[in-house]
């Protein structure tokens, strides 16, 4: 029964990994960018949502909107000030820039906030939990937190296929001159697709900061957990990044039933393993799939 | 040499020869620097070779190899736990640290079968990966004092001053051969193959260039020169931490030398890391601001002067120090047809040398 109970929390855990895998995957499905600030990135719209919270003495659901679009426009921002310039200087430069700016965040955070971890007050939601039996129970704010992942994962599906919006972000990815020519604006496009980027990535740091706590150098692990689920899943595939996070988690949730210390290192070694057996094999494809 | 249409390609000039034995003679001062510095101005400098041994490794794997790495804290951290699990074993203090070299080597080249089939940022990340699982197996071994880090005792038996001057001459060694070697290499047929790769890799395999096997000689290279850096750190400090030797900062550190210096030249991490020394020197190293400045400056200079500074200064006043590239010249005036090509030997040419292979 311990391992069914920890194979379903490694489920749950998965679905917290594909809310932060959607975004880089849609970031590099669309423009070949691997974000390497995404995890900080998180982190950032974590502090937002406490503070705007704090601030307001509001629920941090309450402030949760409200730093979603906040994020979104600076990711929006971001793509069109740094990262923009950066395509244009050949495929190593993005990789140098957002490493540059996830170091200014890191340290901008911990200028403002110590290196003191905090944690999101979810309310009744932290301590509730479904009674299946009296050994298996599943606590419902990841119950919440995979329902979520669930939905927005389709949203962004529905949206990519049926919007004009979304075909045109496809058609961006696969030849951004061609959609120029058709009457595409491609860097408003490259925009777009950043500020749905870090918006989904808000909404997986603050159920992050509900579910355990963060602090301002917790955004490096999260960008390599979300990192390993998209490749796990198949780089380029939405619904792969939610089996990528399952496997994910339950090999971190198995490791830490064999010894509490190995759970990360387990999910690394998956990690390495899916690597060699796929022989560099990493894509789906390119494009964002269909 | 001189090709059919007249034109030479020249490579060392008499201006070069010089100002590499020039070079060469500087280095060999740089020896005396422990008999001339007391030994804390020596354990500074120790620290400054280590900076320049790791900004011309990560130069070399991204500038000339095309691979950006944000995980050789992998190998700055084998070199350091190699040298204490050598220690352990009954090695001698500076031989650890030699073998520490070869161990990094032999993990390095096991490990590129591993990431080196990836691309671009998937092999950025992975190499991340490669990091923390190497920094997890550290931290459990509780032979090596664990999570909590463990000092290196070997070397006391040199005491403190003795001991300050051989862990300097030790770095300089490692940075002035894995220069050398880098210099030579770079010179050679593989330099010019390297940057084919980097420049376009389906062009270069079909060209002939055997891609895997390049990427794999400069991944291996470089690591094993950062294995060197992370002995050569333990050395220095005489204690060690899984979380700080194989911390991302390190490549924070790396990625800052290379881009202000110039991604790509052979001297601009050189003089990235003296600029680094500097910051350090004065800012204290590790403070919250000193490493806003550190990412502030990397993306400024990797969006509005990606060829770093030195990049820029040859670019614009057609200068260079070592004699990396090749010139190609003009015929000399006597036999020259085209007016476009001709070129007097004395005196600054008129058109700027175009440059093959930098």
């Amino acid at each position: 029964m311990i391992w069914v109970n920890a194979v379903m929390a490694g489920i749950l855990l998965g679905g917290l990994y594909a809310l932060f895998a959607c975004g880089l995957s849609l970031m590099y499905g669309v423009m070949g960018i691997i974000n390497l600030a995404h995890g900080d990135l998180a982190v950032l719209g974590a502090y937002l949502v406490f503070v705007i919270s704090s601030s307001l003495g509001v629920s941090p659901f309450l402030a949760l909107p409200v730093a979603v679009v906040l994020m979104g426009g600076l990711g929006y921002l971001m793509q069109r000030a740094l990262l923009e310039r950066s395509l244009r200087a050949g495929p190593l430069v993005p990789l140098l820039t957002t490493f540059g700016l996830a170091i200014v965040i890191q340290n901008g955070l911990l200028q403002l906030f110590t290196s003191d971890s905090r944690s999101l007050d979810a309310g009744a939601l932290t301590v509730a939990s479904l009674h299946v039996n009296d050994q298996l129970t599943i606590p419902l704010l990841g119950v919440v937190i995979f329902l979520v992942a669930l939905g927005l994962l389709g949203g962004l599906q529905l949206f990519l296929n049926r919007t004009a919006i979304g075909r045109a972000m496809r058609a961006t990815a696969q030849d951004p001159d061609t959609a120029e020519l058709i009457g595409i604006n491609a860097k408003h496009m490259y925009g777009l697709a950043t500020a749905i980027a870090v918006g989904t990535v808000t909404i997986a740091g603050t159920f992050f900061g509900m579910r355990s706590s963060f602090a301002p150098l917790s955004g490096p692990s999260q960008l390599i957990f979300a990192f390993e689920a998209v490749v796990i899943g198949g780089i380029g595939s939405l619904w792969g990044t939610l089996v990528g996070g399952i496997v994910l988690g339950v090999a971190q949730t198995i490791g830490a039933q064999i010894n509490p210390q190995s759970s990360i290192l387990c999910g690394n070694l998956v990690f390495l393993a899916v690597l060699i057996i796929r022989n560099g094999r990493v894509f789906v494809s390119r494009a964002v799939s269909s | 040499m001189t090709t059919a249409a007249g034109l030479r390609v020249e490579r060392w000039t008499r201006n070069s020869v010089i100002r590499s034995s020039l070079i060469g003679l500087a280095v060999l001062g740089l020896f005396a620097a422990p008999t001339v510095f007391e030994p804390a101005i020596t354990q500074k400098l120790t620290g400054l070779w280590i900076l320049v041994l790791m900004a011309a490794m990560w130069n070399a794997l991204a500038g000339y190899g095309g691979l950006v790495s944000v995980g050789q804290q992998a190998f700055i951290g084998i070199g350091a736990y190699s040298t204490i699990y050598l220690t352990h074993a009954g090695v001698e203090g500076y031989t650890a640290m030699a073998l520490a070299v070869g161990i990094t080597a032999i993990l390095a080249f096991l490990t590129s079968f591993v990431v080196l089939r990836l691309r671009g940022g998937e092999f950025a990340i992975a190499m991340w990966v490669v990091a923390e699982v190497f920094r997890q197996f550290v931290s459990f071994d509780s032979s090596v004092g664990g999570g909590t880090g463990i000092s290196l005792t070997a070397l006391g038996v040199y005491g403190p001053d003795y001991g300050r001057a051989f862990t300097y001459w030790w770095a300089l060694t490692a940075a002035t051969a894995a220069l050398l070697i880098l210099f030579f290499l770079l010179r050679s047929r593989f330099g010019a193959a390297l940057q084919a790769i980097r420049d376009d890799e389906s062009a270069a395999a079909s060209l002939g260039v055997r891609v895997r096997s390049s990427k794999r000689i400069v991944f291996v290279l470089t690591s094993t020169g950062c294995g060197a850096a992370g002995a050569a750190i333990l050395a220095n400090t005489l204690f060690v931490q899984p979380n700080s030797i194989f911390s991302v900062q390190w490549t924070a550190m790396m990625i800052f030398m290379v881009l202000v210096g110039g991604l790509g030249t052979f001297e601009g991490p050189i003089l990235g890391a003296l600029i680094l020394f500097l910051l350090q020197n004065q800012f204290g190293n590790g403070g919250v601001w000193y490493f806003i400045g550190l990412g502030a400056s990397a993306v400024l200079f990797a969006l509005f002067m990606p060829r770093g500074i030195w990049g820029t200064i040859t670019e614009r006043f057609d200068l260079r120090l070592t004699p990396i590239g090749y010139w190609v010249r003009g015929p000399a005036p006597p036999t020259a047809r085209d007016p476009g090509l001709a070129q007097s030997d004395e005196g600054p040419p008129t058109d700027p040398p175009s440059e093959v292979a930098q």
